[in-house]
């Protein structure tokens, strides 16, 4: 059992996991109590593209530009939000496909896109002393961020008028909030890929929902879960020789299905 | 309807108009609502009542002009308590009537305990309404009536000068219907503040509010309950059907009012 941490690697990503998964937890409950769950994935997605611009711009680090086309995508869709009063499904699944088509063709043009999969499906023992840096900084940006706004948005999420009228604002942050998800969500690409951050973000908070009863417990809950399916889905995946990402979101889906019944029970 | 310790709140909306393009869903509407007042907005769907709300909570670009007085003081800063018409939430979302609360009153986050004295002032803001019982319940699983008292009892915490209130009694029950109006009349008998509900309840609202504003689009009647249901516009806004419920309900009220 131990041995696996005679690999240097392994101790990074174990690491890496740990930062990773308590915040994926906490965004995530926030993420569905707002029901922003589509618009995490369009960040995911848009990856692709902020990669291939990165690349085309000659780029050392791509990441800045992946950073930037998220961030830029948050600001469209918090004032379209805005202008529109709804951010309609409809508008989101065009930026959707646009953004995640764009980004292939891009990326295929060399007819080597196989030499990016890695983003599709990550790959976390490849985890850069920069990336822990990343890790470490928005770590600490979310649990502040939790604490200093996450009554404000939850009551945003309950009812933006209801917050308007406690002399929240709304629109502030509603698109900070949109921008921590962007960054955070392009951050971690690299660890646990496009295919399956979304599901990291969601899945521990949908479970820790089955359960939970109350706000405290929703977000212990989501906590736990998260670390737990973590550390085991890389264990696993260490031992059968799969992607991290997508055996940490299996584990996480058989939590899911695991509390689905507990409620049913209860 | 002043007393000693009302702070003289007014509210003044002077030609307020709004629209969306083309379309016109506010024009020139005018009125005032005077401290400890119960003004009650009725008018037909798509009338613009839930809009006139958002226009007061600064929610809007509008045309014209919202005004406050308070102590004869011009546009100082109030405070608005408001009762929406709906969640956005889904139903088996975790947040309990105490975490709702919590998140209203305060920025301190949640899952860090609370403190006796804020633990204190929630208590007391379910208990004016009847529902300190609900208070470990989630806030998807109450029902119509309940969630209501839930949600007044967070808009009057603190107590606010004006508190709008957007269709609170839709798909209330009858008993639920007739202790929400009790909470509501207590609140402006004992705090003075003023009142602004939209509701399409005309014969329950009747009894309870001071003035009446038949609204669509813009002012159509504006008195009285009595005046304003005794207004032939009336029927032509809403319709022979409503007109018939409010005239069964409310004016064999009125009536048995005047002889007495």
């Amino acid at each position: 059992m131990l041995d696996l941490l005679n690999y240097d690697f392994m101790k990074y990503a174990l690491v890496a996991i740990l930062l990773v998964s308590p915040i994926f937890a906490i965004l995530g409950t926030m993420i569905i109590n707002n029901k922003m769950a589509f618009f995490s994935d369009i960040i995911g997605h848009s990856s692709l593209t902020g990669l291939a611009i990165g690349i085309l711009l000659g780029l050392k680090e791509p990441l800045w530009a992946m950073i930037a086309l998220a961030v830029l995508l948050a600001l469209a869709v918090g004032l379209l939000k805005k202008i529109t009063n709804s951010s309609s499904d409809t508008v989101l699944g065009v930026l959707f496909s646009f953004v995640t088509a764009l980004g292939v063709v891009l990326l295929s043009s060399g007819g080597n896109f196989s030499r990016y999969s890695v983003y599709l499906i990550g790959d976390v023992v490849a985890v850069s002393g920069e990336q822990f840096t990343w890790l470490i900084i928005i770590f600490i940006i979310t649990v502040f961020y939790w604490i200093i706004f996450g009554n404000r948005l939850l009551l945003i999420g309950i009812n933006p008028l209801l917050a308007k009228s406690r002399e929240v604002n709304v629109f502030l942050v509603e698109i900070s909030f949109s921008i921590l998800v962007a960054v955070i969500v392009v951050v971690s690409i690299r660890l646990v890929g496009i295919l399956v951050i979304n599901s990291l973000l969601i899945l521990p908070a949908a479970a820790a929902r089955n359960v939970a009863k109350n706000s405290a417990q929703y977000m212990r809950f989501s906590i736990i879960i998260s670390i737990f399916s973590g550390l085991s889905g890389l264990l696993i995946a260490f031992y059968i020789g799969t992607a991290a990402g997508a055996t940490i979101a299996l584990v996480s889906a058989g939590i899911y299905v695991f509390t689905l019944v507990v409620k049913k029970w209860n | 309807m002043q007393e000693d310790n009302c702070k003289k709140f007014s509210l003044r909306v002077d030609d307020l108009g709004y629209s969306i393009g083309q379309n016109t869903i506010l024009d020139k509407v005018n009125l005032k609502v005077a401290c400890g007042e119960l003004l009650a907005i009725v008018g037909p769907n798509g009338a613009g009542k839930t809009t006139l709300l958002k226009a007061i909570l600064g929610e809007l670009s509008y045309s014209g002009s919202v005004k406050s007085t308070i102590n004869n003081l011009q546009n100082e800063k109030y405070r608005i308590g408001f009762v929406p018409q709906k969640l956005n939430i889904d139903l088996d979302i975790p947040i309990t009537v105490m975490d709702f609360l919590l998140i209203s009153i305060s920025n301190f986050p949640l899952g860090f305990g609370v403190n006796a004295l804020r633990k204190k002032q929630i208590i007391k803001a379910l208990e004016q309404v009847a529902a300190l019982h609900l208070i470990d319940r989630k806030i998807g699983q109450l029902s119509g009536g309940e969630l209501q008292r839930v949600l007044l009892s967070a808009a009057i915490t603190p107590l606010p000068d004006l508190l709008l209130l957007d269709e609170p009694v839709s798909g209330v029950d009858p008993d639920g219907l007739a202790l929400f109006y009790k909470i509501v009349n207590g609140l402006r008998k004992d705090h003075h503040i003023s009142i602004i509900i939209v509701t399409h309840d005309i014969a329950g609202i009747a009894a309870h509010a001071d003035n009446m504003l038949l609204l669509n689009k813009t002012v159509v009647a504006h008195g009285k309950p009595e005046e304003v249901l005794a207004n032939e516009k009336l029927m032509l806004t809403f319709g022979p059907n409503l007109w018939n419920v409010a005239a069964v309900v409310d004016f064999n009220k009125f009536n048995s009012k005047k002889e007495v």
